[in-house]
């Protein structure tokens, strides 16, 4: 890689009193790309994140942004922009102050108008934060983590709980920093978003990195297809069959995802004749996500 | 002035938060102003400087303990701490933009009691000693900005409101700021030197010739009470980013 480094994590561990967070992360990410950072809850995202911006002090390991600087140092935070999870703002302020209140902070920060414009926000520069939706909560949010510039943007879960309409204005807006070159850490619950956005995927699960590589790479990590089909099988002789890795019994249809498809198709032909509605696919990120932390955890069933 | 400087921008939001926030600002400012016209002027007109002192101190105390003690705590459960914290905003200015707001609102319970004061209370003082009441009363609200932080560090946004009235009013109470603690039963005129407030309005009552105040000792007392709340601060920032 000639990219520059953003960040450089080692052997970072982090633990709240007794209960371990992070279990040993060994994390470069590189500059000019966008770093999808996947897991259940509990995997330990926030906890990274808080440490990578400096909130919580580093009590293991090492941390060094943009080749030398220390989490929280100004020089470091002056180049970053961050959206967290549930993160509020003094709600009786309007947008335009947030915006005006943000700026002030950066020292190239980018134009106000420029940015209610981008995220269709004009309309209500002059309205208070507390009186807006979700959706547009999400978008000044966005706004103040992208008004100083930074050279690299941490974005915490920025489109749970939106609307598609909302969604995509982020996610354009996410897409030209992408194309300006910005350096993007996307921590998210939504595999569509990640396979569309990231350039790579980190996967954590226990405070520890199960897989990374290219959203590609990590779905033929696990090769599953997914079959889904009406049958009248019970799911535990189902799950006896061949290259069967998982079965879930849904109201309309059956899923079971299988290392091997042909195989499993094969012997479901030969044990019951009348499926209907037989679909075979390969499994999608969300799939093989699910895969992976459920095999690293083999004594919790999937639901 | 600098619009893009941050720390005015930072002050300027806390100014704006109290502006609209009347719900908080306007009992804040009137409760203890409410106070001193009924029992000041009303109820024992041979009292009015002297109550004006204790009353004055009542009302600054109040202004200082809830402009920190509860906003603190709503920002740091908003997560607006949190993202103050993250990005480069110097987190100094939204101290001090608190403790601006809590200072102006010293200054105007003080004046508006010394106007009730001296139209309807028949209080008479000279300029410099109407001056050095404000001054005292405003500078000493600082120690109880100290006290409200480190609760606002300390407690969750549903527990500060409550916590910080029951220590604000018996802590008032006792310290002789309702009835003079002259009147106490002796072991109680004992607990009352023990508190910060006595001494606060000690200082007040001695600026305005009605009683002979020992400087160094209330001082002391103060200053160590203000210390003990600055280090308990210290202690709440730093568990804020540690365990959090």
């Amino acid at each position: 890689m000639d990219k520059p480094l953003v960040a450089d994590c080692s052997a970072l561990h982090y633990h709240y009193g007794s209960t371990p967070a992070l279990a040993g992360i060994d994390l470069a990410l590189y500059g000019g790309r966008v770093t999808a950072l996947l897991g259940p809850n509990g995997a330990g995202k926030t906890t990274l994140i808080h440490l990578l911006l400096g909130v919580l002090p580093v009590q293991q390991g090492r941390i060094e942004l943009f080749g030398s600087l220390r989490p929280g140092r100004k020089a470091a935070q002056q180049r970053i922009g961050v959206m967290l999870q549930a993160s509020g703002v003094q709600d009786n302020l309007t947008v335009a102050e947030l915006l005006a209140l943000f700026a002030s902070f950066y020292p190239e920060p980018d134009s106000q108008i420029g940015l209610l414009d981008e995220l269709e926000l004009v309309d209500l520069a002059d309205r208070r934060f507390d009186r807006l939706s979700g959706g547009q909560k999400q978008r000044v949010l966005f706004a103040l983590a992208v008004i100083g510039r930074p050279d690299w943007l941490i974005l915490d879960e920025p489109t749970t709980g939106l609307d598609p309409g909302a969604r995509r204005i982020l996610w354009r807006a996410i897409e030209a920093r992408r194309a300006a070159g910005v350096s993007i850490l996307l921590c998210t619950h939504f595999m569509d978003e990640a396979q569309k956005l990231a350039d790579h995927v980190v996967v954590l699960d226990h405070g520890r990195i199960l897989e990374q590589g290219s959203p590609d790479a990590i779905r033929r990590r696990v090769p599953s297809d997914r079959i889904r089909l009406r049958t009248s099988l019970p799911a535990v002789k189902l799950e006896t069959l061949p290259a069967v890795q998982s079965v879930r019994v849904g109201e309309d249809r059956t899923e079971i995802l299988s290392r091997c498809g042909i195989e499993t198709v094969r012997a479901l032909l030969a044990a019951d004749d009348s499926i209907e509605d037989l679909e075979v696919a390969g499994a999608d990120l969300e799939t093989a996500f699910l895969a992976l932390t459920d095999s690293a955890q083999p004594e919790q069933e999937a639901a | 002035m600098n619009a893009a400087n941050p720390s005015i921008q930072l002050v300027r939001a806390q100014w704006l938060n109290l502006l609209r926030t009347p719900a908080y600002t306007l009992p804040t400012l009137l409760f203890p102003v409410m106070f001193y016209v009924f029992f000041g002027l009303v109820m024992l007109r041979g009292q009015s400087l002297w109550l004006l002192c204790t009353f004055g101190t009542f009302g600054v105390m109040g202004a200082a303990l809830f402009s920190f003690g509860v906003s603190i705590a709503t920002e740091r459960a908003q997560g607006w701490l949190l993202l103050l914290r993250a990005s480069p905003a110097p987190v100094s200015a939204v101290i001090a933009g608190k403790a601006f707001g809590a200072l102006l609102f010293a200054i105007v319970i003080v004046v508006m009691m010394s106007a009730l004061a001296a139209a309807f209370g028949n209080v008479r003082l000279e300029t410099a000693q109407w001056l050095s009441l404000a001054g005292i009363l405003t500078l000493g609200a600082l120690p109880f900005c100290l006290m409200g932080l480190a609760l606002g560090l300390w407690l969750s946004p549903n527990a500060a409101p409550a916590v910080l009235n029951l220590v604000y009013l018996p802590l008032g109470f006792l310290s002789g700021l309702w009835i003079p603690s002259t009147v106490f039963p002796g072991w109680l005129q004992s607990v009352a030197e023990w508190l910060p407030p006595y001494h606060l309005a000690a200082l007040a009552l001695d600026v305005t010739g009605t009683k002979a105040a020992d400087w160094a000792h209330s001082l002391t007392v103060l200053g160590l009470f203000g210390l003990s709340f600055a280090v308990m601060t210290a202690l709440g920032w730093r568990r804020l980013s540690g365990v959090s």
